[in-house]
Protein backbone atom coordinates (compact mmCIF):
# COMPACT_ATOMS: atom_id res chain seq x y z
CA UNK A 1 0.00 0.00 0.00
CA UNK A 2 1.27 3.70 -0.54
CA UNK A 3 1.89 6.23 2.20
CA UNK A 4 2.37 5.39 5.44
CA UNK A 5 2.08 2.55 7.97
CA UNK A 6 3.82 2.68 11.67
CA UNK A 7 3.37 -0.35 14.26
CA UNK A 8 6.62 0.94 16.52
CA UNK A 9 7.57 0.59 20.27
CA UNK A 10 9.84 2.93 21.51
CA UNK A 11 10.82 1.38 24.89
CA UNK A 12 9.78 3.21 27.90
CA UNK A 13 8.54 6.35 25.84
CA UNK A 14 5.79 5.43 23.02
CA UNK A 15 3.88 2.46 21.48
CA UNK A 16 1.49 3.33 18.43
CA UNK A 17 0.07 1.49 15.59
CA UNK A 18 -1.81 3.69 12.84
CA UNK A 19 -1.44 4.49 9.30
CA UNK A 20 -1.99 7.36 6.91
CA UNK A 21 -2.57 7.89 3.35
CA UNK A 22 -0.82 9.67 0.78
CA UNK A 23 -1.32 13.24 1.06
CA UNK A 24 -2.56 13.43 4.65
CA UNK A 25 -1.63 15.75 7.14
CA UNK A 26 -1.17 13.92 10.46
CA UNK A 27 -1.77 16.05 13.31
CA UNK A 28 0.10 14.21 16.60
CA UNK A 29 -0.98 16.12 19.62
CA UNK A 30 -0.88 15.03 23.64
CA UNK A 31 0.42 16.39 26.84
CA UNK A 32 3.79 17.03 27.28
CA UNK A 33 5.69 12.91 27.89
CA UNK A 34 3.12 11.56 25.97
CA UNK A 35 5.71 10.16 23.34
CA UNK A 36 4.79 12.48 20.42
CA UNK A 37 8.35 13.75 19.66
CA UNK A 38 9.64 10.03 20.40
CA UNK A 39 7.11 8.84 17.87
CA UNK A 40 8.92 11.39 14.99
CA UNK A 41 12.31 10.41 16.07
CA UNK A 42 11.20 7.20 15.77
CA UNK A 43 9.56 7.00 12.42
CA UNK A 44 13.30 9.31 11.48
CA UNK A 45 15.38 6.42 12.92
CA UNK A 46 17.01 8.86 15.06
CA UNK A 47 16.07 6.45 18.18
CA UNK A 48 16.10 2.73 18.34
CA UNK A 49 12.99 0.87 18.11
CA UNK A 50 10.84 -2.39 17.80
CA UNK A 51 8.43 -2.69 15.42
CA UNK A 52 7.90 -1.17 11.69
CA UNK A 53 7.64 1.94 9.74
CA UNK A 54 6.69 1.00 6.09
CA UNK A 55 6.21 4.05 3.70
CA UNK A 56 4.65 3.18 0.41
CA UNK A 57 5.09 0.19 0.71
CA UNK A 58 8.78 -0.29 1.59
CA UNK A 59 9.96 -1.19 5.24
CA UNK A 60 12.22 1.02 6.67
CA UNK A 61 13.22 -1.72 9.33
CA UNK A 62 17.09 -1.48 9.23
CA UNK A 63 17.77 1.29 7.30
CA UNK A 64 20.06 4.12 8.82
CA UNK A 65 19.06 7.30 9.29
CA UNK A 66 20.38 8.63 5.78
CA UNK A 67 19.05 5.60 4.18
CA UNK A 68 15.44 7.26 5.04
CA UNK A 69 13.97 9.41 2.88
CA UNK A 70 12.45 12.32 5.64
CA UNK A 71 12.38 15.22 5.97
CA UNK A 72 12.45 16.72 9.25
CA UNK A 73 11.88 20.27 10.93
CA UNK A 74 12.97 20.45 14.49
CA UNK A 75 11.74 21.87 17.64
CA UNK A 76 14.11 25.33 17.51
CA UNK A 77 14.80 24.65 14.03
CA UNK A 78 18.72 23.40 13.92
CA UNK A 79 19.74 25.59 11.19
CA UNK A 80 23.46 25.01 10.75
CA UNK A 81 24.93 28.11 12.45
CA UNK A 82 27.63 28.66 10.37
CA UNK A 83 25.72 28.12 7.34
CA UNK A 84 24.08 31.04 5.10
CA UNK A 85 20.56 30.01 4.77
CA UNK A 86 20.75 28.91 1.06
CA UNK A 87 23.63 26.15 2.20
CA UNK A 88 21.28 25.02 4.78
CA UNK A 89 19.08 24.38 2.38
CA UNK A 90 21.42 22.86 -0.37
CA UNK A 91 22.96 20.92 2.00
CA UNK A 92 20.28 18.34 1.83
CA UNK A 93 20.57 17.60 -1.59
CA UNK A 94 24.34 17.81 -1.95
CA UNK A 95 24.29 15.33 0.60
CA UNK A 96 22.67 12.86 -1.73
CA UNK A 97 25.25 13.31 -4.15
CA UNK A 98 23.71 16.65 -6.51
CA UNK A 99 26.04 18.71 -7.69
CA UNK A 100 27.33 21.89 -6.15
CA UNK A 101 25.62 24.62 -8.52
CA UNK A 102 22.59 22.35 -9.00
CA UNK A 103 22.06 22.04 -5.18
CA UNK A 104 22.21 25.75 -4.88
CA UNK A 105 19.59 26.81 -7.40
CA UNK A 106 17.62 24.03 -5.84
CA UNK A 107 17.66 25.62 -2.54
CA UNK A 108 17.02 29.26 -4.08
CA UNK A 109 13.59 27.77 -5.51
CA UNK A 110 12.84 26.43 -1.82
CA UNK A 111 13.70 29.76 -0.07
CA UNK A 112 11.73 31.42 -2.96
CA UNK A 113 8.92 29.24 -2.23
CA UNK A 114 8.88 30.04 1.04
CA UNK A 115 9.27 33.92 0.49
CA UNK A 116 12.90 34.38 2.47
CA UNK A 117 14.57 33.82 -1.03
CA UNK A 118 15.84 37.27 -0.39
CA UNK A 119 17.56 36.26 3.02
CA UNK A 120 19.85 33.24 1.42
CA UNK A 121 22.79 34.62 2.31
CA UNK A 122 22.14 35.32 6.14
CA UNK A 123 23.47 33.24 8.77
CA UNK A 124 20.70 31.57 10.94
CA UNK A 125 21.42 34.22 13.66
CA UNK A 126 20.74 36.95 11.26
CA UNK A 127 17.08 35.75 11.20
CA UNK A 128 14.00 36.24 13.10
CA UNK A 129 12.04 33.21 14.57
CA UNK A 130 9.58 32.88 11.71
CA UNK A 131 12.35 33.60 9.05
CA UNK A 132 14.78 30.70 10.65
CA UNK A 133 11.53 28.06 11.06
CA UNK A 134 10.80 28.66 6.69
CA UNK A 135 14.34 27.93 6.31
CA UNK A 136 14.02 25.07 8.46
CA UNK A 137 11.41 23.33 6.60
CA UNK A 138 12.32 24.69 3.05
CA UNK A 139 15.52 22.78 3.69
CA UNK A 140 13.40 19.61 4.83
CA UNK A 141 11.23 19.76 2.11
CA UNK A 142 14.55 20.04 -0.81
CA UNK A 143 15.58 16.28 -0.53
CA UNK A 144 12.07 15.45 -1.96
CA UNK A 145 10.75 13.18 1.11
CA UNK A 146 8.40 10.49 0.87
CA UNK A 147 7.40 11.13 4.93
CA UNK A 148 7.55 15.08 5.96
CA UNK A 149 8.11 15.61 10.06
CA UNK A 150 7.07 18.62 11.68
CA UNK A 151 8.07 19.02 15.20
CA UNK A 152 6.15 21.52 16.41
CA UNK A 153 7.12 23.91 13.93
CA UNK A 154 5.23 27.04 15.07
CA UNK A 155 6.95 26.80 18.91
CA UNK A 156 8.31 29.72 19.79
CA UNK A 157 7.18 32.13 17.65
CA UNK A 158 4.88 34.83 18.22
CA UNK A 159 1.33 34.55 17.78
CA UNK A 160 1.06 36.76 14.46
CA UNK A 161 4.01 35.08 12.74
CA UNK A 162 3.00 31.58 13.85
CA UNK A 163 -0.80 32.70 12.05
CA UNK A 164 0.84 33.53 8.85
CA UNK A 165 3.29 30.97 8.59
CA UNK A 166 0.25 28.20 9.56
CA UNK A 167 -1.28 29.65 6.57
CA UNK A 168 1.68 29.46 3.98
CA UNK A 169 2.11 25.99 5.32
CA UNK A 170 -1.38 25.13 4.65
CA UNK A 171 -0.84 26.00 1.23
CA UNK A 172 2.62 24.04 0.69
CA UNK A 173 1.20 20.98 2.46
CA UNK A 174 -1.75 20.76 0.01
CA UNK A 175 0.28 20.38 -2.47
CA UNK A 176 2.63 17.47 -0.81
CA UNK A 177 1.85 13.95 -1.98
CA UNK A 178 3.81 12.31 0.89
CA UNK A 179 2.58 11.74 4.46
CA UNK A 180 3.23 14.72 6.77
CA UNK A 181 3.39 14.07 10.84
CA UNK A 182 2.83 17.13 12.53
CA UNK A 183 3.79 17.65 16.36
CA UNK A 184 1.66 20.49 17.52
CA UNK A 185 0.68 21.50 21.15
CA UNK A 186 -2.23 23.67 19.38
CA UNK A 187 -6.12 23.11 18.90
CA UNK A 188 -5.88 25.51 15.80
CA UNK A 189 -3.06 23.49 14.30
CA UNK A 190 -4.94 19.88 14.43
CA UNK A 191 -7.81 21.59 13.20
CA UNK A 192 -6.61 23.79 10.65
CA UNK A 193 -4.08 21.87 9.06
CA UNK A 194 -4.88 18.47 9.77
CA UNK A 195 -6.47 15.74 7.73
CA UNK A 196 -6.63 13.30 10.56
CA UNK A 197 -5.49 13.38 14.50
CA UNK A 198 -3.91 11.53 16.52
CA UNK A 199 -3.52 11.57 20.18
CA UNK A 200 -0.93 10.30 22.29
CA UNK A 201 -1.31 9.93 26.34
CA UNK A 202 1.09 8.88 28.36
CA UNK A 203 2.98 6.65 25.76
CA UNK A 204 0.01 5.15 24.21
CA UNK A 205 -2.07 5.96 20.74
CA UNK A 206 -5.57 7.06 22.51
CA UNK A 207 -7.62 8.32 19.38
CA UNK A 208 -7.41 8.40 16.18
CA UNK A 209 -9.86 10.41 14.34
CA UNK A 210 -10.40 13.42 11.82
CA UNK A 211 -10.28 16.54 13.86
CA UNK A 212 -13.80 17.61 14.04
CA UNK A 213 -14.34 14.06 15.55
CA UNK A 214 -11.74 14.63 17.94
CA UNK A 215 -12.50 17.58 18.77
CA UNK A 216 -16.40 17.27 19.26
CA UNK A 217 -15.84 13.95 21.00
CA UNK A 218 -12.40 14.00 22.65
CA UNK A 219 -11.35 10.89 25.17
CA UNK A 220 -8.32 12.56 26.64
CA UNK A 221 -8.60 15.55 29.71
CA UNK A 222 -5.91 17.00 27.43
CA UNK A 223 -7.60 17.37 23.94
CA UNK A 224 -10.74 18.51 25.91
CA UNK A 225 -8.91 21.18 27.38
CA UNK A 226 -7.28 21.93 23.97
CA UNK A 227 -10.58 22.37 22.46
CA UNK A 228 -11.99 24.07 25.47
CA UNK A 229 -14.67 21.52 26.32
CA UNK A 230 -15.35 20.35 29.64
CA UNK A 231 -14.54 16.17 29.95
CA UNK A 232 -16.09 13.80 32.64
CA UNK A 233 -16.11 10.19 32.76
CA UNK A 234 -19.88 8.79 34.53
CA UNK A 235 -20.37 5.27 34.56
CA UNK A 236 -18.24 4.14 31.93
CA UNK A 237 -19.42 6.85 29.57
CA UNK A 238 -17.63 10.34 28.67
CA UNK A 239 -19.51 13.42 29.00
CA UNK A 240 -18.51 16.62 26.71
CA UNK A 241 -19.95 19.78 26.71
CA UNK A 242 -19.06 23.34 26.49
CA UNK A 243 -17.64 25.96 29.82
CA UNK A 244 -21.05 28.07 28.60
CA UNK A 245 -23.23 25.61 28.96
CA UNK A 246 -22.19 25.58 32.80
CA UNK A 247 -24.95 27.05 35.50
CA UNK A 248 -23.14 28.69 39.09
CA UNK A 249 -24.81 28.44 41.50
CA UNK A 250 -24.01 29.63 45.65
CA UNK A 251 -26.06 26.19 46.65
CA UNK A 252 -27.29 23.24 45.63
CA UNK A 253 -29.44 23.81 42.81
CA UNK A 254 -32.96 22.45 43.40
CA UNK A 255 -33.82 21.67 39.72
CA UNK A 256 -33.85 18.76 37.22
CA UNK A 257 -30.11 19.13 36.50
CA UNK A 258 -28.80 15.52 36.58
CA UNK A 259 -25.02 16.52 36.23
CA UNK A 260 -24.30 18.32 39.34
CA UNK A 261 -20.60 19.21 41.21
CA UNK A 262 -19.66 20.92 44.01
CA UNK A 263 -16.22 22.70 44.03
CA UNK A 264 -14.23 25.92 44.93
CA UNK A 265 -13.47 28.60 42.41
CA UNK A 266 -9.49 28.70 42.12
CA UNK A 267 -9.16 30.86 39.33
CA UNK A 268 -10.87 33.37 37.24
CA UNK A 269 -9.58 34.81 33.98
CA UNK A 270 -11.37 37.13 31.11
CA UNK A 271 -12.76 34.71 28.43
CA UNK A 272 -14.09 36.51 25.15
CA UNK A 273 -16.71 38.82 26.63
CA UNK A 274 -17.18 36.20 29.25
CA UNK A 275 -15.24 35.26 32.72
CA UNK A 276 -14.30 31.78 33.07
CA UNK A 277 -13.66 30.44 35.96
CA UNK A 278 -12.05 27.16 36.90
CA UNK A 279 -13.65 25.03 39.79
CA UNK A 280 -12.17 22.30 41.49
CA UNK A 281 -13.49 19.44 43.51
CA UNK A 282 -13.58 16.13 42.59
CA UNK A 283 -12.37 17.22 39.40
CA UNK A 284 -11.42 21.04 37.53
CA UNK A 285 -14.07 22.10 35.18
CA UNK A 286 -14.61 25.22 33.26
CA UNK A 287 -17.44 27.48 33.62
CA UNK A 288 -18.27 30.67 31.61
CA UNK A 289 -20.10 32.94 33.29
CA UNK A 290 -21.01 36.98 32.73
CA UNK A 291 -18.94 39.67 34.82
CA UNK A 292 -22.47 40.83 36.06
CA UNK A 293 -22.80 37.34 37.65
CA UNK A 294 -19.33 37.26 39.12
CA UNK A 295 -19.88 40.61 41.05
CA UNK A 296 -23.72 38.96 41.83
CA UNK A 297 -22.37 36.14 43.19
CA UNK A 298 -19.31 37.03 44.85
CA UNK A 299 -17.17 34.35 42.84
CA UNK A 300 -13.61 35.29 43.97
CA UNK A 301 -11.22 32.68 44.49
CA UNK A 302 -11.69 30.44 47.14
CA UNK A 303 -15.70 30.58 47.10
CA UNK A 304 -17.47 27.54 47.44
CA UNK A 305 -20.23 26.87 44.15
CA UNK A 306 -21.94 24.64 42.70
CA UNK A 307 -21.95 23.58 39.44
CA UNK A 308 -24.64 22.36 36.84
CA UNK A 309 -25.38 21.09 33.10
CA UNK A 310 -28.74 20.72 31.18
CA UNK A 311 -28.78 17.15 29.87
CA UNK A 312 -29.41 18.26 26.25
CA UNK A 313 -26.14 20.30 26.60
CA UNK A 314 -24.06 17.19 27.08
CA UNK A 315 -22.56 15.03 24.90
CA UNK A 316 -22.40 11.68 25.59
CA UNK A 317 -20.38 8.70 24.01
CA UNK A 318 -18.14 5.63 24.62
CA UNK A 319 -14.90 5.66 25.40
CA UNK A 320 -14.51 3.77 22.81
CA UNK A 321 -10.85 1.92 21.76
CA UNK A 322 -8.85 3.10 18.93
CA UNK A 323 -9.67 1.85 15.63
CA UNK A 324 -7.64 -0.85 14.56
CA UNK A 325 -4.81 0.20 12.22
CA UNK A 326 -5.32 -0.15 8.14
CA UNK A 327 -2.24 -2.16 7.45
CA UNK A 328 -1.54 -3.13 3.68
CA UNK B 1 33.21 55.12 46.97
CA UNK B 2 33.43 51.56 45.41
CA UNK B 3 30.99 49.10 46.16
CA UNK B 4 33.50 46.71 48.13
CA UNK B 5 34.92 49.41 50.20
CA UNK B 6 31.30 50.39 51.18
CA UNK B 7 30.88 46.68 52.74
CA UNK B 8 33.95 47.04 54.99
CA UNK B 9 38.21 46.58 54.67
CA UNK B 10 39.26 43.29 53.05
CA UNK B 11 40.14 41.32 56.25
CA UNK B 12 43.93 40.85 56.75
CA UNK B 13 43.98 37.34 57.54
CA UNK B 14 42.68 37.12 53.72
CA UNK B 15 45.06 40.19 52.72
CA UNK B 16 48.36 39.01 53.64
CA UNK B 17 48.65 36.15 52.28
CA UNK B 18 46.94 37.17 48.93
CA UNK B 19 49.74 39.56 48.69
CA UNK B 20 52.43 36.77 49.37
CA UNK B 21 50.84 34.83 46.38
CA UNK B 22 51.07 37.68 44.01
CA UNK B 23 54.37 38.60 44.84
CA UNK B 24 55.55 34.94 44.43
CA UNK B 25 54.47 34.85 41.00
CA UNK B 26 55.72 38.28 40.13
CA UNK B 27 58.98 38.94 41.70
CA UNK B 28 61.12 36.32 39.94
CA UNK B 29 59.46 37.29 36.69
CA UNK B 30 60.39 40.89 37.64
CA UNK B 31 64.01 39.61 38.40
CA UNK B 32 64.19 37.87 35.02
CA UNK B 33 63.27 40.84 33.15
CA UNK B 34 66.04 42.99 35.32
CA UNK B 35 68.99 40.49 34.91
CA UNK B 36 68.98 39.45 31.67
CA UNK B 37 71.77 40.98 29.97
CA UNK B 38 70.26 43.19 27.47
CA UNK B 39 73.77 44.38 26.24
CA UNK B 40 74.71 41.08 25.34
CA UNK B 41 71.50 40.29 24.10
CA UNK B 42 71.52 40.40 19.83
CA UNK B 43 75.39 38.52 20.43
CA UNK B 44 73.82 35.48 22.52
CA UNK B 45 70.99 35.44 20.26
CA UNK B 46 72.85 34.48 17.38
CA UNK B 47 75.03 32.37 18.68
CA UNK B 48 75.41 28.84 17.26
CA UNK B 49 74.06 26.76 19.93
CA UNK B 50 71.10 29.01 20.76
CA UNK B 51 69.99 29.44 17.19
CA UNK B 52 70.24 25.73 16.71
CA UNK B 53 67.95 25.24 20.08
CA UNK B 54 65.19 28.09 18.61
CA UNK B 55 65.04 26.62 15.31
CA UNK B 56 64.41 22.62 16.91
CA UNK B 57 61.80 24.37 19.55
CA UNK B 58 60.10 26.02 16.63
CA UNK B 59 60.06 23.00 14.38
CA UNK B 60 59.38 20.74 17.47
CA UNK B 61 56.29 22.80 18.45
CA UNK B 62 54.64 23.40 15.22
CA UNK B 63 55.00 19.62 13.97
CA UNK B 64 53.88 18.62 17.79
CA UNK B 65 50.56 20.81 16.33
CA UNK B 66 50.60 19.84 13.20
CA UNK B 67 50.33 15.66 14.64
CA UNK B 68 47.81 16.56 17.24
CA UNK B 69 46.13 18.40 14.29
CA UNK B 70 45.95 15.12 12.07
CA UNK B 71 45.42 12.51 15.30
CA UNK B 72 43.83 14.16 17.96
CA UNK B 73 41.51 15.65 16.11
CA UNK B 74 40.11 12.24 15.06
CA UNK B 75 40.82 10.64 18.73
CA UNK B 76 38.64 13.21 20.15
CA UNK B 77 35.74 12.85 17.82
CA UNK B 78 35.41 9.19 18.67
CA UNK B 79 35.36 9.97 22.52
CA UNK B 80 32.52 12.76 21.96
CA UNK B 81 30.20 10.75 19.21
CA UNK B 82 31.27 6.92 19.58
CA UNK B 83 29.92 5.07 22.00
CA UNK B 84 32.60 2.23 21.82
CA UNK B 85 33.26 -0.25 24.83
CA UNK B 86 36.28 1.07 27.04
CA UNK B 87 35.69 4.45 25.82
CA UNK B 88 35.97 5.71 29.14
CA UNK B 89 38.90 4.24 30.14
CA UNK B 90 40.68 5.54 26.65
CA UNK B 91 39.47 8.73 27.84
CA UNK B 92 41.20 8.32 31.36
CA UNK B 93 44.08 7.09 29.68
CA UNK B 94 44.47 9.49 27.35
CA UNK B 95 44.65 12.54 30.48
CA UNK B 96 47.11 10.72 32.66
CA UNK B 97 50.03 12.32 30.72
CA UNK B 98 48.42 15.59 32.06
CA UNK B 99 49.28 15.12 35.58
CA UNK B 100 52.27 12.77 34.65
CA UNK B 101 55.69 14.20 35.59
CA UNK B 102 57.23 14.58 32.41
CA UNK B 103 60.44 12.74 33.67
CA UNK B 104 58.31 9.76 33.88
CA UNK B 105 56.43 10.06 30.53
CA UNK B 106 60.25 10.31 28.61
CA UNK B 107 61.02 7.19 30.71
CA UNK B 108 57.40 5.62 29.53
CA UNK B 109 58.43 6.55 25.79
CA UNK B 110 61.99 4.36 26.40
CA UNK B 111 60.32 1.48 27.64
CA UNK B 112 58.24 1.72 24.34
CA UNK B 113 60.10 3.24 21.96
CA UNK B 114 63.64 2.70 23.26
CA UNK B 115 66.32 0.51 21.17
CA UNK B 116 65.43 -2.46 23.72
CA UNK B 117 61.67 -1.02 23.75
CA UNK B 118 58.58 -3.17 22.83
CA UNK B 119 57.87 -1.45 19.93
CA UNK B 120 61.33 -0.20 19.24
CA UNK B 121 63.46 -3.57 19.36
CA UNK B 122 61.30 -5.33 16.72
CA UNK B 123 61.33 -1.41 14.61
CA UNK B 124 65.33 -1.77 15.28
CA UNK B 125 65.41 -5.35 14.13
CA UNK B 126 63.08 -4.86 11.03
CA UNK B 127 64.10 -1.76 9.61
CA UNK B 128 66.96 -0.44 11.36
CA UNK B 129 65.02 2.54 12.56
CA UNK B 130 66.20 3.71 15.63
CA UNK B 131 64.09 6.68 17.95
CA UNK B 132 65.90 8.05 20.80
CA UNK B 133 68.01 10.89 20.49
CA UNK B 134 66.87 11.86 17.46
CA UNK B 135 65.15 14.90 16.41
CA UNK B 136 61.92 12.52 15.57
CA UNK B 137 62.15 11.57 19.44
CA UNK B 138 61.72 15.29 20.29
CA UNK B 139 58.70 15.57 18.19
CA UNK B 140 57.06 11.91 19.86
CA UNK B 141 57.88 13.60 23.50
CA UNK B 142 56.42 16.85 23.00
CA UNK B 143 53.19 15.46 21.14
CA UNK B 144 52.99 12.71 24.37
CA UNK B 145 53.14 15.27 27.01
CA UNK B 146 50.91 18.32 24.50
CA UNK B 147 48.39 15.29 23.11
CA UNK B 148 45.87 15.19 25.96
CA UNK B 149 45.58 19.35 26.28
CA UNK B 150 44.51 19.34 22.82
CA UNK B 151 41.98 16.17 22.71
CA UNK B 152 40.47 17.27 25.79
CA UNK B 153 39.62 20.87 24.26
CA UNK B 154 38.73 19.70 21.30
CA UNK B 155 36.31 16.98 22.70
CA UNK B 156 35.01 19.45 24.75
CA UNK B 157 34.01 21.73 22.27
CA UNK B 158 32.80 18.53 19.98
CA UNK B 159 30.59 17.85 23.02
CA UNK B 160 29.09 21.27 23.61
CA UNK B 161 28.42 21.88 19.94
CA UNK B 162 26.34 19.04 19.95
CA UNK B 163 24.94 15.90 18.47
CA UNK B 164 21.68 17.26 17.88
CA UNK B 165 23.35 18.92 14.39
CA UNK B 166 24.71 15.61 13.74
CA UNK B 167 21.45 13.92 13.97
CA UNK B 168 19.70 17.05 11.47
CA UNK B 169 22.65 16.31 8.67
CA UNK B 170 21.64 12.60 9.07
CA UNK B 171 17.78 13.42 8.43
CA UNK B 172 18.92 15.46 5.28
CA UNK B 173 21.06 12.01 3.87
CA UNK B 174 24.44 13.00 4.88
CA UNK B 175 27.09 10.38 5.72
CA UNK B 176 29.54 10.48 8.65
CA UNK B 177 32.08 11.54 6.68
CA UNK B 178 30.49 14.36 5.55
CA UNK B 179 28.70 15.49 8.72
CA UNK B 180 31.90 15.38 10.48
CA UNK B 181 33.85 18.05 7.72
CA UNK B 182 31.04 20.02 6.93
CA UNK B 183 29.26 20.53 10.42
CA UNK B 184 31.16 18.76 12.88
CA UNK B 185 34.49 20.46 12.47
CA UNK B 186 33.29 23.59 11.83
CA UNK B 187 31.36 24.59 14.59
CA UNK B 188 33.93 23.05 17.06
CA UNK B 189 36.95 25.26 15.31
CA UNK B 190 37.37 27.37 18.36
CA UNK B 191 37.77 24.32 20.46
CA UNK B 192 40.44 23.40 17.77
CA UNK B 193 42.33 26.71 18.30
CA UNK B 194 42.22 26.95 21.58
CA UNK B 195 43.44 23.11 22.00
CA UNK B 196 46.45 24.24 19.33
CA UNK B 197 47.29 26.45 21.22
CA UNK B 198 47.25 25.02 24.66
CA UNK B 199 49.38 22.29 23.05
CA UNK B 200 51.71 24.75 21.10
CA UNK B 201 52.85 26.32 24.79
CA UNK B 202 53.32 23.10 26.46
CA UNK B 203 55.32 21.77 23.57
CA UNK B 204 57.08 24.98 23.60
CA UNK B 205 58.43 24.64 27.41
CA UNK B 206 58.80 20.71 27.57
CA UNK B 207 62.02 19.38 28.61
CA UNK B 208 61.76 16.31 31.22
CA UNK B 209 60.30 14.08 28.62
CA UNK B 210 62.79 15.34 26.13
CA UNK B 211 65.91 15.39 28.12
CA UNK B 212 64.79 11.55 29.21
CA UNK B 213 63.57 10.30 25.63
CA UNK B 214 65.36 12.27 23.52
CA UNK B 215 68.60 13.85 24.92
CA UNK B 216 70.57 17.10 24.87
CA UNK B 217 72.97 16.94 21.95
CA UNK B 218 73.20 20.37 20.34
CA UNK B 219 71.56 20.67 16.70
CA UNK B 220 69.68 17.44 17.16
CA UNK B 221 67.68 17.61 20.05
CA UNK B 222 68.62 20.03 22.22
CA UNK B 223 65.70 22.66 22.90
CA UNK B 224 65.51 26.14 24.20
CA UNK B 225 64.43 24.44 27.79
CA UNK B 226 67.42 21.87 27.63
CA UNK B 227 69.89 24.74 26.37
CA UNK B 228 69.06 26.84 29.32
CA UNK B 229 69.44 23.98 31.41
CA UNK B 230 72.88 23.73 30.38
CA UNK B 231 73.96 27.15 30.05
CA UNK B 232 72.67 27.11 33.29
CA UNK B 233 76.00 25.32 34.45
CA UNK B 234 78.13 26.62 32.35
CA UNK B 235 76.98 30.77 31.68
CA UNK B 236 74.04 31.35 33.95
CA UNK B 237 74.06 34.61 31.41
CA UNK B 238 73.09 33.06 28.81
CA UNK B 239 70.61 31.27 30.57
CA UNK B 240 69.21 34.21 31.83
CA UNK B 241 68.51 35.60 27.94
CA UNK B 242 66.88 32.31 26.41
CA UNK B 243 64.95 32.46 29.58
CA UNK B 244 64.14 35.96 28.45
CA UNK B 245 62.71 34.95 25.40
CA UNK B 246 60.72 32.08 26.04
CA UNK B 247 59.23 34.42 28.25
CA UNK B 248 58.51 37.00 26.09
CA UNK B 249 56.98 34.36 23.55
CA UNK B 250 54.72 33.10 26.03
CA UNK B 251 53.43 36.17 27.24
CA UNK B 252 52.84 37.27 23.48
CA UNK B 253 50.67 33.93 23.33
CA UNK B 254 48.74 34.77 26.49
CA UNK B 255 48.07 38.10 24.90
CA UNK B 256 46.89 36.64 21.63
CA UNK B 257 44.62 34.09 23.69
CA UNK B 258 43.54 36.76 25.41
CA UNK B 259 40.13 36.99 24.07
CA UNK B 260 39.18 33.70 24.31
CA UNK B 261 40.13 33.19 28.27
CA UNK B 262 40.64 36.49 30.14
CA UNK B 263 38.35 38.86 28.93
CA UNK B 264 35.73 39.17 32.02
CA UNK B 265 32.61 38.08 31.85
Amino acid sequence: MSGLAVDVTVPGRVTAAAAAEPGDVVAVIGPNGAGKTSLLRAVAGLVGHDGTVTVDGRSWTGLTVRERPVGMAFQDQLLFPHLSALDNVAFGPRSRGTPREEARRTAHDWLDRFGVGHLADRKPRQLSGGQAQRVSIARALATHPRLLLLDEPFAGLDIGVATTLRVELARHLASYDGVTLLVTHDAIDALTLADVVWVLDEGRLVQVGPPREVAARPLTAHVARLVGLNLVEDEGRLLSFSPRAVTVSPAEPAGSARHRWSGTVTSLAPHGDAVRLLVSGDRDLLADVTPEAVAELGLVPGRAVWLSVKETAVRSYDSAPVPAPRHG
Amino acid sequence: MSNDARLGRAPLLLLVPGAVAALLLVVPLLTLVADTPWGQLRDQLTSRAVRDALWLTALASVLTVVLCLLLGTPLAWLLARVDFPGRSLVRAAVIVPLVLPPVVAGVALVTALGRTGFVGRPLDAAFGITIPYTTPAVVIAHTFVSMPFYVLSVEGALRSSGEQYDAVAATLGADRWTTFRRITLPLAIPGVVAGAALAWARSLGEFGATITFAGNYPGTTQTMPSLIYTELQADPLVARTVSMVLLVVCVVVLALLRNRWLTRP
